[in-house]
């Protein structure tokens, strides 16, 4: 058992992927993206130079891009096989799915409720 | 009898969906752990996605800016954003701690990886008190799972006149959204908390040690890391849009 672990472990090859430098400058990357959310919050929106329907879209793509580095380094899926890759990120098509389907049936909701 | 002609039929062959190993080439409880976060993510989504559905259906909604303004214990008003920033910093750095945990483990340096681990487990703990802090500060203001502040405290989370029937209405789906939410990922943290403390004592014992791979950490902390995923949704779409 512990032997089939190794061997997996061993041909693996993903461990090339991150290094400590590589770490550091990922957190780095995730702190820069959080501090410019944190400007937009504290002195775009709230100084009223741009409204929230022109910071929310940012902020989602931001998110976003914190969510990829967050599972593609952190998590290593990066440099995990394609199949396992697209095994986990294809069925976030559902997700999406749902976003639209729900989005779309609030615009309804608030007509019901007015 | 020739040896060269071997049928193309009788020729074994050795892609990755051919059988005989994973095509996934990962050992079998990481794989399931990747297939139970799946789970787990769509779990967090249907949460997150019913709590965008009701509040675009609301006519109004408590200010982000308003509602969390305060550090507890420190400042009363006027700070929005503080506090949660210091909690997404600190579930960022634990996140970092787990992944240099897991480094240290394909180096089979135990050392390293218990100093890590035992920085990962702090970084949990003080998350979950900044929390409880948090849930605390929110209580005492008069929110909770169907309870809403008195209408002299809930005027001053809205903008501009608000009818007080639409603002008791979205208060109230805040409040519980808010605390459902939150609470599902800090359940989430505490478990990971947890799984990590057995980890850390795990390899304290030198359990991985004999079994010559460090691949226990690699598992816990994708889970690790997960939560760190989730709350990176909860903080956008709960203290900035």
């Amino acid at each position: 058992m512990s032997t089939e672990t190794i061997e997996v472990h061993a041909d693996h090859g993903e461990h090339d992927g991150m290094t400590r430098g590589r770490i550091w400058k990922v957190f780095f990357i995730l702190l820069a993206i959080t501090c410019v959310e944190f400007f937009i919050a504290l002195v775009l929106v709230q100084g009223k130079i741009i409204g929230g329907n022109i910071a929310n879209p940012i902020y989602i793509i931001l998110t976003l891009f914190k969510a990829f580095y967050i599972v593609a380094y952190f998590m290593h899926l990066k440099f995990e096989k394609v199949s396992l890759i697209f095994a986990i990120i294809v069925p976030i098509l559902f997700i999406i799915g749902l976003i639209l389907v729900l989005t779309n049936e609030s615009h309804h909701w608030i007509d019901l409720r007015m | 009898m020739s040896t060269a002609a071997v049928s193309q039929i009788d020729q074994v062959k050795t892609t990755p969906w051919s059988g005989g190993r994973s095509p996934f080439n990962v050992e079998y409880g990481k794989m399931m752990m990747w297939f139970f976060l799946l789970s787990d993510a769509f779990t967090f989504s249907s949460l997150l996605i019913s709590y965008g559905a009701l509040r675009f259906s609301a006519s109004a909604w408590p200010s982000a800016a308003l509602v969390f303004q305060s550090v507890p214990g420190l400042i009363e008003h006027g700070a929005p954003l503080v506090f949660v920033g210091m909690m997404t910093f600190i579930l960022i750095m634990s996140s970092v701690t787990m992944v240099l945990a897991v480094e240290a483990g394909h180096r089979n340096s135990r050392k390293e990886v218990i100093w890590w681990m035992i920085g990962t487990v702090i970084g949990g703990l003080m998350f979950l008190g900044c929390q409880a802090l948090e849930w605390n500060h929110l209580h005492s203001e008069g929110f909770w799972w169907s309870s809403i502040p008195n209408p002299a405290t809930l005027k001053e989370f809205f903008g501009s006149n608000v009818p007080y029937g639409a603002q008791a209405t979205s208060a109230h789906q805040f409040a519980n959204l808010f605390f459902t939410i939150t609470g599902f990922h800090g359940f989430h943290v505490f478990t990971g908390v947890v799984i990590n403390i057995i980890i850390t004592i795990n390899v304290l014992l030198g359990t991985y040690e004999k079994r010559g791979s460090y691949l226990m950490i690699e598992k816990v902390g994708l889970y690790w890391h997960f939560v760190d995923l989730v709350w990176v949704f909860v903080f956008t779409f709960f203290y900035l849009v």
